[in-house]
């Protein structure tokens, strides 16, 4: 290991030629935590002592699932070994970026803050869809590319296989691919070294007034809204104020600095830099990704370019099992909010389920993610409606209405219902194309073009109802191919589609919660699976119950839970009375659980069993 | 009893009762349980306290035996008398149960009633039953109970068919029963009760038609017919489990309660409980009824349940631990529990509701009288009774469903 760097430049007085910007793109598994810590380790910046293993994950999710949701920006003294820049120190500022689909829009941030990318592929398993993604995300940029196969000492790694594949994409020599491994540190140097030598530095206008970009802002309990950035022109400064530039709003700067990787307060930031700025702002829809930040006082007037507000996709209700929790869920979500400007909610009502919120999220695994922090950070029982997507219903009158919960499905004349569609990328062995097609197709998918990668491994691309993946999708494509398909999306816009929706009654009363907009083809299926599933979830009750499915009032699926006749223990003596009285004590607070929908007796396991099914619903599950 | 024993505070060592427990006693009826804790072999559905081996011996040592046992349960027929002080009410019922009581010698059950004699008195009518096994009882051994003061006897038949009786490991041979009856008779009891037990695995309708043709043809005057429960922790659970013996469904159950009541109905008999028919009001087993209506009764013996005044305790259930108590002058009372008014008011909803009589609206709360209109309008309470007599009885659908209706009455 070299020795730590010497006479290692400030923030705010540091030559941007010194300084590199980049980050890594990798699947989940594929090592990026794990390099992280080492290059951390190698650059000195993390004693040996203190070192856990992925040292920049923090949430408990994260660390668990092996999934980074937030990224954060570590700054790194590094001499290159060999090369151009030897023995002098550079600047090496690792941005993490998060690894998946659904915060496509961070990613793109994250990638515009910098000059270059890691692209880090496991050697035994080859590029993923949503590598592939982002991969193409960081071209679209213009990012130097660094190629690097991880994980060489696996037996099963097939260096040369997957060096050719990444060669192909990258449009390299395969002998340019790096080889390493984060776990033993086996060529992490080299790779140090190969970040300094093909990352451009930054360029920017130093004497500009300042623009710096947010990549991202992380809300702490303890200092309020930590937000992250990466100076393009000019310098920030500390104590001076700053002005957001999508909202006009102006705060002062508390704090600024760097983190290597705890934060470290700085003087300011200069071109090329990257860093966190403190303003006291209680809320991250105060200090939003994507936005410029300038002074206030002869500030910038033009942005920089690509700021979008996040826009839900996925929603779900969300109600608490147990009525009295409604306000510790809106408390949750309230503080969950000041870290995530992508999640939104409003108070609603089900007549089966109670109150609760109807919750948007960026995707799948958004939802799981926030449904998962919400019962482990905050203790609550949630019933998760399952997720449905938005839809534009234009009736005949030429009225619109926007519907984010099938319930409020309009009646009446409809002229057109339209649905939003993504473009899917799947990567699969090429084995497996007829059984993908088959289900894309099945989904309605059109497709848009394959192409092969290497020989034996294929591209394919279709257009997708989003609402077609927000259930089983992924669940399926993992069992159509062995587990070795993965797949991307991104929203493409939306399509006119023959739409119906599919209410379920119990005992004649519509249940809210199980309603559901199914293309029209489809609505027989889900009728009679969700009819039947109910009908051995719901327990007898006195009085015969039908359950039925129907469209408006014709009614396609029907069966009938028939009634108790027998509901009395046989044996009452002396010695039985106490453990009678005790059981019916039992019963009842059995009873409390039940909700009422009518006169119907629903235990909640059957809303849950019904709404977080495999075959209904969770489809995020398995997709990370 | 089941084997179970319930949670509750400690009984005081020398089995003292709360003051309250005794206030307004004279208006109650008095009875003692006896139990025998053996049998000869265990039954695969039972989950009562009964051990098959003949001596067992506590940890301090102490030898509970079969030989000796009518002398131990004595003993704590004298500590009731000591618990209950003065209380000057002779008893108005005995019933021995098991286990096995007649795996005991006649004269060791009339020694146990002896006990409650001369600590109590009986009263002139009293009623003493005690439950017989069909297999170990002769026309002697009947005739010295009965010269010992039995008046009632109670035969478990529980089936008529071989191999229902198979399932229920029960080693007596079909026709031994009725048999027994005629026995009983003769001896000079005057009442006469047959056990049966319906929805066994593999009964049918016609098996269970065939017992209750069996059970009437004997001519008892009280006939109990149950539905198997399965326990947990029986071997014929453990055999459900595995697939060996089929699950009967709560509808079979039902169709065969609707069959016994049709059958016994049209034999002359009445239900006046939901699982107890007889043929007069005399008939009726008294010492049931008093744990129905919410009576005093001593319960002697190992995990034998106890009520008096509102205070309800149980018994260790090991017989040494049971002796041993005894032996070293303190009360083998493991637990019990002191109900509150509501408590009190909840059982005898649940009891009480399912007698002929029914029980009364007074005990209802608004949310229970709404529930008991409903019940009446869904044809489970008799509406004459409800509007004539303020009372809610069951109708005969609703004895099939009374737990569901006391979970709404008890609102």
């Amino acid at each position: 290991m070299p020795a730590t760097p010497t006479h290692v430049p400030e923030p705010s007085r540091t030559d941007p030629a010194l300084i590199r910007n980049f980050c890594i793109i990798a699947h989940i598994d594929h090592g990026k935590s794990t390099l992280a810590d080492r290059m951390l380790q190698l650059t000195g910046v993390v004693e040996q002592r203190q070192m856990r293993a992925q040292y920049l994950d923090r949430m408990d999710i994260e660390r668990e699932r092996g999934i980074t949701i937030k990224s954060q920006a570590v700054r790194l003294p590094w001499a290159p070994t060999s090369g151009d820049g030897q023995g002098s120190t550079h600047i090496l500022n690792m941005i993490d970026t998060p690894g998946h689909v659904d915060f496509t829009y961070e990613v793109s941030r994250s990638l515009a803050a910098c000059e270059g990318t890691v692209l880090l592929v496991d050697a035994a398993q080859g590029i993923e869809a949503q590598t592939l993604a982002n991969l193409y995300l960081a071209m679209e940029n213009d990012l130097t590319i660094v190629p690097v196969l991880n994980k060489i000492d696996l037996p099963a790694a097939q260096p040369e296989k997957f060096a050719e594949e990444l060669a192909n994409l990258v449009g390299c020599d395969p002998d340019d691919v790096l080889r390493v491994s984060a776990k033993t540190g086996l060529g992490v140097e080299a790779l140090l070294d190969r970040v300094v030598q093909d990352v451009p530095a930054p360029v920017g206008v130093a004497d500009a007034p300042a623009r710096a970009m947010i990549f991202d802002s992380v809300y702490d309990s303890y200092r309020g809204v930590v937000t992250y950035v990466r100076v393009v022109d000019g310098q920030l400064n500390k104590r001076e104020r700053i002005r957001m530039m999508s909202t006009g709003a102006t705060h002062e700067l508390l704090e600024i600095g760097t983190n290597s990787p705890e934060m470290l307060p700085a003087d300011g930031l200069g071109v090329g830099e990257v860093g966190y700025l403190i303003t006291g702002v209680k809320d991250v829809r105060q200090s939003k990704v994507g936005d410029t930040i300038t002074q206030q006082h002869k500030g910038a007037t033009d942005a920089l370019g690509g700021y979008k507000d996040p826009k839900p996709m996925v929603f779900s209700g969300l109600y608490p099992l147990d009525g009295s929790d409604y306000p510790e869920l809106r408390d949750a979500l309230d503080k969950l909010q000041l870290n995530d400007a992508a999640l939104v909610y409003e108070p609603e009502t089900s007549a089966a389920l109670g109150f609760g919120f109807r919750v948007g999220f960026l995707g799948l695994l958004h939802l799981d993610v926030i449904r998962e922090r919400l019962e482990r950070e905050f203790g609550l029982d949630l019933i998760a409606t399952a997720p449905n997507v938005v839809y534009r219903v234009v009736m005949e009158d030429g009225t619109e209405h926007t519907v984010t919960n099938p319930s409020e499905f309009p009646e009446g004349k409809i002229d057109e219902v339209y649905e939003p569609v993504v473009r899917a990328t799947i990567l699969a062995p090429s084995e497996f194309i007829g059984s993908i097609m088959e289900l894309c197709q099945t989904r309605r998918g059109t497709l848009l073009g394959m192409d092969y990668l290497s020989e034996d491994r294929v591209e394919i691309r279709y257009t997708l109802p989003l609402a077609e993946i927000v259930f089983d999708f992924f669940d399926q494509l993992k069992s159509k191919t062995r587990g070795y398909a993965s797949l991307d999306y991104e929203p493409t816009g939306e399509q006119a589609s023959s739409l119906v929706k599919v209410d379920i009654l119990l005992h004649g009363d519509k249940v809210d919660a199980f309603s559901a907009i199914t293309h029209k083809d489809a609505a027989y299926a889900y009728g009679v699976r969700l009819v039947a599933k109910l009908r051995e979830l719901i327990p007898r009750q006195a009085f015969e119950v039908p359950i039925q499915a129907a469209i408006g009032s014709r009614v396609i699926a029907r069966e009938t839970i028939r009634a108790i006749r027998k509901d009395v223990l046989a044996k009452c003596y002396g010695g039985d009375i106490s453990r009678k009285r005790k059981l019916l004590e039992k019963q009842k607070e059995g009873k409390k659980r039940m909700k009422m929908v009518g006169s119907v007796e629903v235990p909640q396991e059957a809303f849950i069993a019904v709404l977080s099914s495999d075959d209904s619903a969770g489809g995020g599950k398995g997709k990370k | 009893m089941p084997s179970v024993l319930p949670d509750g505070e400690p009984v005081p060592e020398d089995g003292a009762l709360p003051a309250s427990a005794l206030v307004g006693a004279g208006e109650r009826p008095l009875g003692f349980y006896l139990h025998v804790p053996y049998c000869a072999t265990r039954c695969g559905y039972c989950d009562f306290n009964t051990y098959t081996a003949t001596e067992l011996r506590s940890s301090g040592g102490v030898l509970a035996s079969r030989d000796n046992y009518a002398g131990t349960l004595a003993e704590e027929v004298r500590l009731a008398r000591k618990v209950l002080g003065d209380d000057p009410r002779p008893v108005r019922t005995v019933f021995v149960g098991g286990g096995t009581p007649t795996l005991l010698a006649a004269a060791d059950l009339v020694r146990m009633l002896a006990a409650v004699r001369e600590e109590f008195g009986l009263a002139e009518d009293a009623e003493v039953t005690t439950e017989a096994n069909p297999e170990s009882v002769d026309p002697a051994y009947l005739a010295e109970l009965r010269a010992g003061g039995f008046n009632r006897i109670s035969f478990g038949m529980q089936s008529a068919r071989q191999h229902v009786l198979k399932v229920l490991d029960r080693t007596h041979t079909p026709g031994r029963p009725e048999a027994c009856v005629a026995e009983a008779r003769a001896a000079g009891f005057d009442h006469v009760n047959l056990d049966l037990i319906y929805g066994t695995p593999g009964e049918s309708d016609d098996d269970w038609r065939a017992s209750l043709d069996a059970a009437l043809g004997a001519g008892p005057d009280h006939i109990s017919a149950y539905a198997l429960i399965v326990e947990e922790g029986t071997g014929l659970a453990r055999r459900i489990r595995r697939g060996e013996v089929p699950m009967t469904d709560d509808d079979a159950h039902a169709d065969r309660y609707l069959i016994a009541d049709e059958m016994l109905s049209a034999a002359g008999f009445d239900w006046y409980e939901v699982s107890n028919w007889s043929t007069t009001e005399a008939g009726r087993c008294l010492h049931n009824e008093l744990y129905w209506r919410g009576a005093d009764w001593w319960g002697a013996g190992p995990g034998a349940h106890s009520h008096v005044g509102g205070v309800r305790w149980w018994n260790v259930k090991h017989p040494g631990a049971y002796a041993g108590a005894l032996a070293a002058g303190r009360s083998p009372g493991a637990g019990r529990e002191l109900l509150s008014e509501e408590d009190r008011r909840v059982e005898r909803i649940l009891l009480e509701l399912r007698l002929r009589e029914g029980c009364p609206v007074e005990l209802l709360k608004p949310g229970g009288r709404a529930a008991a209109e409903r019940a009446v309008a869904d044809g489970l309470l008799e509406p004459q009774a409800y509007a004539g007599r303020g009372r809610a009885v069951l109708t005969l659908r609703g004895r099939l469903l009374a737990d569901a209706v006391v979970r709404d009455l008890v609102d």
